[in-house]
């Protein structure tokens, strides 16, 4: 979230679309009420009239996987009627910007297509820039290559007509969506977006949130209490498990994981720190090497020299182009080129798009590690119905865990709130926290090597795994201090207004300004920095003032970065640094100072022509970007149909799917479009009762009373043309997998029509398992494919095709 | 009698996440009963001796068409006048001067089932076959003479229950209806001048369940 949860009752208008948050985000709905009473907007546009929906005061159905043509289509509706925040378009964002040359689009392709690649070489997207590399702009937003012209032009096609053909929705529901939301493109008025999985899990994820960040921009709603753009995050602390980069792409902070092309820090250092000619642009990222050396510090303490580029030689380093996401990973294991896997804290056995591949995956390891609460669909895979547990050789160790309230440690929330929590009880039997697991583990690990010296020891021998308490327990304050991060020598500094600041040996570094890149700090993790100081842990804070009265509540936990609730607030206020919305100022410019929340650096506003300085400090130029030359699949988001669709063309284009999107082509990666055998769009959800798999929660009485079985909803028209009855068993069946379920047929699905055909859809859950409890049925991921989008590899679970017929 | 205290069910804030429903068995100790799914998100179905708060789901057509879902935090409404206490012979059942809660006590087991089930025009009374007593929602009586909120009403995200002293929540409820009807010309607080669990709603009361204005 660039926001944060409170924040939503400070909206004008909020949309709710590629999310039900009334049912996975109950406690947002708090928030949301409250904007409600104060006058705001709740505006729902879901494939389903969901319980987001039941309390929205607008409401339009949309097919699954066409909402960058619902949304391009408020793109055009926004420019055509003049809707757009003129002054903060022109000022902050990337609008007047001159594109170069060698970008055009045709027919759902952009320049600098490669067929056999499928991939584009984006060079052909690059800005026009000056001798000093600053991009050259025409504040009149006239000249036809500036952004604002070349978006106006992409959206033209997008009328409501055309969106309606392809999304089902009906016009005068499209319009009302339009009208109500561009309405905060006013000044002073705020909207914002909630989204989930809706939105990511497609072949078009990242372009479907870029749709609407470019509309936010549009709107000039990014920076403004009640505006934003925010994901609402499926778990608890998915937001921290982010940060700390239980990724493959990415180190800790958001630094770009090493790959061969930069066997050197330096090499790494000069690729991936971004450079810009304009002394009014923050760039904050040039401050990159200090943060890596600081988190190098933070691995291998006293081992790391300058010497030794800070061990930068002992970090793993991808092959070029190597992807290691989630759907190559288990397409590897089912090629049998994994051996042995931990799956720690998941259930891939239900979570994943096209389960039976993973099960089957699962049966090639030599070994598995299962740490979990309870037994589960995977650890049990190999008795799982159809599986012969005499032909499996995976050996499978189960090692329980403690549960979140039996360990001490931060959660981090979708707005960026790291809060401290206690431990409440001990952990039944011998489960363990998983802290302590991992810490035993590498300590078992470093004996191993300095008895046997494996291959490559550096890394692990240098590893500095100093974070045991006195009885030799996982120590989570001591991670979190070190996460935080500290002053290795005595320093003195300067802080901004050039006073000298000294900071001794073992000093916790009080920010991430005071970072350095010679090996005198360390830092497991830079935007932690100041989570955890010389005057306490932050995160563990609970007061309750609120001084803007906007619900930032400032010491209430900590919030990544430095302790800032609302992100790219500088764009809150007008060039003179007085808010657009004096109602609601996130910050202000008063007597020389910034005062309200904390502002996206230190500087002046931007009239200060000296030292102001451009509002997203985090792009190397300093504005919000409704171009965005660095993505795959294209700098514009634009509509291609799910792998799996009911059409046979794309009613935009020529390109039917994503021309970018990796197929994979083995004997369990069916997909099938337009097949008379699944003529039928499918979605998934959750339901509030059963978390994620369902893992923790189908143990759980009161929970499964109330969700007990897996459950297929349907509309009266697909159910009187197939004689299904509500309530009775039903198998939905796509080209990988069948699942049954119990059919509840809704008037809150109907049947879209897309021009003259008509195309239904239906939803499930995948909440269920084999497992437990008795009849819950199994999980609907068995159904959905396993194709990601192009620049995360997310899988469309979110849109495919499916039958239904009767049990 | 002191006015005693009220809760308010703003069914227009209700998005139907069921922690009422689950905070009651918790608090309660009531156990989770077997279910199965028969076609709606509802359930249990029924009120009984394990479940005295149900979260009834109803959805249909609006005469124009569109889609409504509506939604009905099920529960005693603690009568002002008992049409179950009217059964009551000796103290079977009890209302607390100070609270106001009604109260079924064990010695119910001597009260006629059908006939205390019929009095109530909400038809919560139910039976524990274990004891022969009659049993329902207490208010959380242990709760609110500890201050504290009933389990619904502190679990509730949204604040669509709302629990205070009576005169308080009857002033609340006029108000949000006032505000309500703007949008809502149905928008009603029902039976506000008998019950003590005074339930808001902005349609047809029967398009919720068919009990929530009585029988």
């Amino acid at each position: 979230m660039t926001n944060h949860w409170v924040d939503l009752k400070n909206s004008d208008c909020i949309l709710v679309m590629g999310s039900n948050a009334a049912a996975n985000h109950p406690i947002s709905m708090r928030w949301v009420m409250k904007a409600k009473e104060n006058g705001g907007k709740l505006v729902s546009v879901d494939p389903r009239f969901t319980a987001t929906s039941a309390k929205a005061d607008v409401y339009a159905p949309l097919r699954s996987g066409t909402d960058i043509a619902f949304l391009g289509g408020m793109i055009k509706y926004i420019l055509d009627n003049d809707k757009y925040f003129k002054e903060y378009v022109v000022e902050y964002t990337d609008a007047p910007f001159i594109v170069g040359d060698k970008y055009e689009f045709s027919d759902g392709l952009f320049s600098g297509y490669d067929k056999e690649k499928r991939a584009y070489d984006k060079a052909f997207w690059a800005l026009k820039r000056d001798d000093k590399g600053v991009p050259e702009r025409d504040p009149s937003l006239q000249n036809p290559r500036c952004v604002f012209q070349l978006l106006k032009k992409h959206y033209e096609r997008y009328t409501p007509e055309k969106v309606s053909e392809i999304t089902g929705t009906p016009v005068p529901d499209l319009m009302k969506v339009y009208e109500t939301f561009a309405a905060t493109g006013e000044k002073g008025k705020a909207g914002t977006i909630m989204y989930a999985m809706g939105w990511t899990q497609h072949t078009v994820g990242v372009q479907n949130v870029r749709v609407m960040s470019i509309i936010q921009l549009l709107l000039g709603n990014v920076g403004m209490a009640g505006g934003g753009v925010n994901a609402l995050r499926g778990e608890s602390n998915v937001q921290g498990a982010t940060d700390a980069a239980l990724l493959f792409h990415i180190l800790p902070g958001y630094l770009p994981a090493p790959d061969v092309s930069v066997p050197t820090l330096a090499d790494y250092n000069k690729k991936h720190t971004p450079k810009s000619g304009d002394p009014r642009s923050a760039n904050w990222w040039q401050n990159r090497p200090k943060y890596v050396a600081s988190l190098l510090k933070a691995y291998f303490g006293d081992a790391a020299t300058p010497e030794n580029e800070f061990g930068y030689a002992w970090l793993p380093k991808l092959d070029a182009g190597q992807n290691c996401s989630w759907l190559n990973l288990f397409d590897a294991m089912y090629n049998g080129k994994i051996k042995g896997f931990f799956a720690w804290g998941q259930n891939p056995a239900c979570s994943s798009a096209n389960a039976n591949k993973v099960r089957a995956g699962l049966a090639k390891l030599d070994w598995m590690v299962n740490v979990n609460l309870f037994e589960n669909e995977t650890g049990s895979f190999w008795k799982a119905p159809g599986m012969d547990p005499k032909k499996i050789k995976t050996e499978v160790f189960m090692l329980p865990c403690a549960a979140s309230v039996e360990k001490e440690g931060s959660i981090t929330n979708s707005g960026r709130w790291a809060q401290w929590r206690y431990k409440a009880a001990n952990a039944p039997g011998k489960a363990k926290p998983d802290g302590d697991i991992m810490f035993e583990l590498m300590n078992k690990i470093k004996e191993l090597y300095k008895k046997d010296k494996g291959k490559f020891p550096e890394p692990i021998l240098n590893l500095k795994w100093d974070y045991a308490d006195e009885k030799g327990h996982f120590d989570a304050h001591k991670v979190a201090k070190q996460v935080n991060g500290y002053f290795l020598k005595d320093i003195t500094l300067k802080d901004p207004a050039g006073n000298d600041l000294n900071f001794k040996k073992g000093d916790l570094v009080p920010s991430f300004a005071f970072l350095q890149a010679d090996g005198s700090t360390s830092c497991g993790s830079w935007i932690y920095c100041s989570s955890y100081t010389n005057a306490g842990n932050m995160m563990a804070r609970r007061k309750k003032d609120d001084p803007t009265g906007l619900g930032l509540y400032p010491q209430w936990s900590w919030c990544w970065p430095v302790n800032r609730r609302i992100l790219y607030n500088r764009a809150s206020v007008d060039l003179n640094g007085q808010p657009w919305n004096p109602q609601k100022a996130v910050i202000k410019w008063a007597e020389g100072k910034w005062v309200g929340d904390v502002p996206d650096g230190p500087w002046p506003p931007m009239a200060d022509k000296e030292k102001g300085r451009n509002p997203f400090i985090m792009k190397p130029d300093g504005f919000g970007a409704s171009f965005g030359p660095g993505l795959n699949d294209g700098p514009f988001p634009e509509h291609y149909e799910p792998l799996e669709c009911p059409v046979p063309k794309n009613a935009m284009s020529a390109q039917l799917v994503n021309p970018t999107i990796k197929i994979f082509a083995g004997e369990m990666d069916k997909h099938l479009t337009c097949d008379p055998r699944y003529p039928f769009v499918a979605t998934t959800y959750r339901v509030t009762e059963h978390w994620q798999t369902g893992l923790m929660t189908r143990w759980q009485p009161w929970l499964v009373e109330a969700e007990p079985q897996n459950f297929v909803e349907l509309s009266e028209e697909l159910a009187n043309m197939r004689g299904i009855k509500n309530g009775e068993m039903v198998k939905v069946s796509s080209a990988r997998g069948e699942v049954s379920a119990v059919a509840i047929v809704t008037t809150r699905f109907r049947p879209f029509k897309l021009g003259e055909v008509t195309v239904h859809q239906i939803g499930l859950p995948w909440c269920f398992g084999w497992i437990t409890p008795k009849d819950g049925g199994d999980s609907s991921n068995l159904l959905t494919p396993n194709v990601g989008d192009p620049n995360t590899m997310i899988p469309e679970s979110k849109a495919f095709m499916v039958n239904v017929i009767k049990a | 009698m002191s006015e005693g205290y009220s809760i308010l069910v703003d069914t227009s804030k209700c998005t139907a996440c069921r922690g009422c429903q689950v905070a009651c068995k918790e608090w309660n100790q009531l156990p989770g009963v077997p279910t199965k799914n028969v076609g709606s998100h509802e359930n249990p179905q029924e009120l009984s001796a394990a479940t005295w708060k149900i979260l009834r789901f109803s959805e249909g057509k609006q005469p124009e068409g569109q889609a409504f879902w509506h939604f009905f935090s099920e529960q005693c409404r603690h009568c002002v006048s008992p049409g179950c206490m009217e059964q009551s012979e000796k103290d079977e059942v009890l209302q607390d001067e100070k609270t106001g809660a009604v109260l079924f006590t064990p010695k119910t087991k001597d009260l006629k089932y059908e006939a205390t089930r019929k009095a109530c025009p909400y038809d919560i009374p139910r039976k524990d076959e274990k004891t022969g007593a009659l049993v329902k929602c207490t208010m959380c009586f242990d709760r609110i003479t500890n201050n504290m909120e009933p389990a619904c009403v502190k679990t509730c995200p949204t604040d669509a229950l709302e629990f205070g002293p009576r005169e308080k929540i009857l002033d609340a409820a006029k108000k949000r209806v006032a505000e309500l009807k703007k949008n809502y010309p149905k928008a009603a607080a029902l039976n506000a001048d008998d019950v003590r669990v005074i339930y808001l709603v902005t349609d047809d009361p029967k398009t919720y369940w068919k009990f929530a204005a009585g029988k």
